[in-house]
């Protein structure tokens, strides 16, 4: 597993997609998450982040939500085209 | 029998229960809308059944005081409504599992039917209905779809006999039924879609907010002015003024009731600012200063509401208000506090920690003036020239900024990130948007109306008895001293706590300079917010937090105000 195979949402470009493979956090976390649709093997591309570490805006299942810098970093995604 | 509607935020369930009920809701396009319950009643066969409108929640673990709310209501229900939206069905279906765990009979409103087709979705009910076991149906709360039929399907309801499962578990279960039950249809992004995006990116997304603040900002200003201009004003000048005058000469014998009605003449003539008499000035302020302002404030935030771009905003400036101790979502509260305080204190539930909800509520209530009051702030200080008006706007925005950023770093407790879901753009639906305005300006005349006239007339008879006298010198050191206002503007800020429209009216006959009426509208805008949005205030934050928010405005205002007076003061104004 190279560095670049598997990247959080902070780090992956605006407009590409992948799937999401993980959610490094806490029950509570990853509770919040799931509820809003946001879980493990779920399609997700991004739309947009905010400049100065602010929230990410993402797109799964033709419905968008924005979390925090903070939480986006926790949501681990494997990019469909290998990022350079 | 009682029915509770619930479902995911913003997928429609205060359409349903309007649809239902009969009874008048607030209905926008953004998650947390209602964030307490409202009760109604509809005719089922003979009987009358209690309908209740429950805060959305997306698991039946709570995570905020709305969610909390909504959660107590479960325990009273004997049947539930779950409004769940067409378009997002694998997520909604997430709660309908927990609802059927709870084993309470459920049926199920599949709403927002008439947005699957064109996104590409189609979903076979009668299979949903087979895999849940509960009834499904299929409605639109817009058009009134399947209404009909979700009434008819009420008596088929039943609890069905689910186990609890753990939450991975329940996924696997909601992935299976989506599989046999749901099929989409490939789409590409459309051209609207892309344009849409653009209002969260960071560059185009902050021109764009600016462009729509700005245009919003002038539009509620052009449509105040109008109604002002073109038809309330005239209708006072033409035609209210020659009944007083002639009221005024049947009182002439009866000085007491003359000048509290009709109040001073000047030259000869009523002058509907300066007379302050109940039905001089008492109805010119409420008719033709504030309501018109109402009603186009309530009619640009509307727009804004039911579009769908007030989530976007929040997301464009969640970096800010982190600043602030808050997250981007408390701008929608703090906007909705531009018109009126007390439902702005009420919408900070949608925020998730007490402290958000203690530095949302005190920010609104200090640096945020109502509408009512900004119409007068027009009214007053625009005939002095605009550039004051814009004063008062910057000085409030830096009170806004400064004690936002001394509050994230003194109070205790912790902000949560922002987590929101960003609904599609909508076109606002007529019936929904009209009544709304309507709920929002029946309201005004209904609550604001009647406190308008009744503080004129108590004001008149302290006047009168004076009562005022007294309290103008015992607060004179403050008043004249600090902030350089004459010793009669006390009794604004008094009768403030009341209404700020009138107490800023009252500075109108006190010939300030244009530098003390600056001041004085600062001073108005932050001192005590009035005794509705107090009794909210205590009501949200509790007697404890409510004196420390007090305090802290108490502080804030002396400060400010006195700043303010030594700048303008020293400039000459």
């Amino acid at each position: 597993m190279t560095d670049k195979e598997f990247i959080n949402l902070t780090g992956m470009p605006s407009g590409t997609t992948g799937t999401i493979t993980a959610i490094e956090g806490g029950y509570g976390l990853i509770n919040r998450l799931n509820s809003l649709g946001i879980r493990p093997c779920k399609k997700v591309t991004k739309i947009s982040s905010m400049i100065f570490r602010g929230p990410v805006t993402i797109e799964i299942d033709g419905n968008q939500m924005a979390l925090g810098y903070g939480m986006a970093r926790r949501v681990i995604v494997k990019p469909d085209d290998p990022i350079k | 029998m009682k029915i509770l509607l619930m479902g995911n935020p913003n997928v429609g369930k205060s359409g349903i229960f309007s649809r239902l009920t009969g009874v008048r809701v607030m209905v926008s396009n953004y998650p947390g809308t209602t964030v307490g319950y409202t009760r109604g009643q509809m005719k089922l066969g003979d009987q009358t059944a209690d309908v209740i409108d429950v805060p959305g929640v997306y698991t039946l673990e709570p995570t905020c005081q709305a969610d909390e709310v909504a959660l107590k209501m479960l325990d009273e229900g004997d049947l539930v409504i779950n409004v769940i939206n067409a378009t997002n069905l694998e997520r909604n279906l997430y709660l309908t599992l927990q609802l059927l765990e709870k084993k309470v009979p459920v049926i199920v409103a599949l709403n927002m039917w008439d947005e699957t087709a064109h996104r590409g979705i189609n979903i076979d009910v009668d299979k949903l209905q087979k895999l849940l076991g509960v009834p499904v149906v299929a409605t639109s709360a817009v058009t009134g779809e399947g209404i009909k039929k979700l009434v008819q399907s009420i008596p088929l309801a039943r609890a069905p006999q689910i186990a609890a499962q753990e939450r991975d578990a329940r996924w696997v279960t909601i992935g299976n039924i989506i599989k046999e039950a749901q099929q989409l249809s490939h789409r590409h992004h459309r051209w609207y879609e892309t344009l849409a995006d653009a209002t969260v990116q960071p560059l185009t997304g902050a021109l764009l907010a600016l462009v729509i603040l700005a245009v919003s900002f002038f539009a509620i200003r052009f449509i105040g002015e109008s109604l002002i201009n073109y038809i309330l004003d005239p209708v006072f000048q033409n035609l209210w003024a020659p009944v007083l005058m002639k009221l005024n000469g049947l009182l002439a014998n009866v000085e007491f009731l003359r000048s509290i009605l009709i109040g001073k003449l000047i030259d000869g003539q009523i002058d509907f600012v300066q007379s302050f008499g109940v039905l001089s000035t008492g109805l010119y302020v409420e008719f033709a200063m504030v309501l018109p302002y109402i009603i186009s404030f309530y009619l640009v935030i509307g727009v804004l509401e039911d579009t769908g771009y007030l989530p976007r905003l929040a997301v464009l400036l969640d970096t800010l208000m982190h600043r602030l101790g808050l997250h981007g979502y408390a701008i929608i509260p703090t906007l909705l506090g531009f018109g009126c305080n007390v439902p702005a204190v009420l919408g900070t539930r949608m925020l998730e920690s007490k402290r958000e909800r203690f530095i949302a509520a005190t920010l609104i209530s200090i640096a945020v003036p109502c509408a009512a009051l900004q119409a007068m702030i027009f009214g007053l200080v625009g005939a002095r020239g605009i550039q004051y008006v814009i004063l008062i706007y910057a000085v409030l925005f830096m009170v806004w900024i400064i004690l936002g950023v001394i509050m994230h770093f003194t109070v205790r407790g912790f902000s949560p990130e922002l987590l929101i879901e960003i609904p599609p753009y909508r076109l606002p639906q007529w019936r929904t948007f009209l009544q709304k305005l309507w709920m929002r300006t029946s309201g005004f005349l209904r609550e604001a109306a009647p406190i308008i006239l009744g503080s004129i007339l108590v004001i008149n008879i302290l006047y009168l008895l004076g009562v005022f006298d007294a309290i103008a010198n015992f607060t004179a050191p403050v008043v004249t001293g600090v902030w350089g206002l004459p010793k009669e503007a006390v009794t604004a800020i008094v009768i403030g706590f009341l209404r700020k429209d009138v107490a800023l009216g009252m500075l109108a006959p006190l010939a300030l300079s244009t530098g003390q009426l600056v001041v004085g509208s600062v001073v108005l805008a932050m001192f005590f917010p009035c005794i509705a949005t107090f009794a909210v205030l205590v009501r949200e934050l509790g007697i404890v937090n409510m004196l420390k928010s007090v305090g802290i405005m108490i502080v804030t205002v002396l400060i400010v105000g006195g700043l303010l007076n030594l700048i303008l003061s020293s400039l000459t104004l």
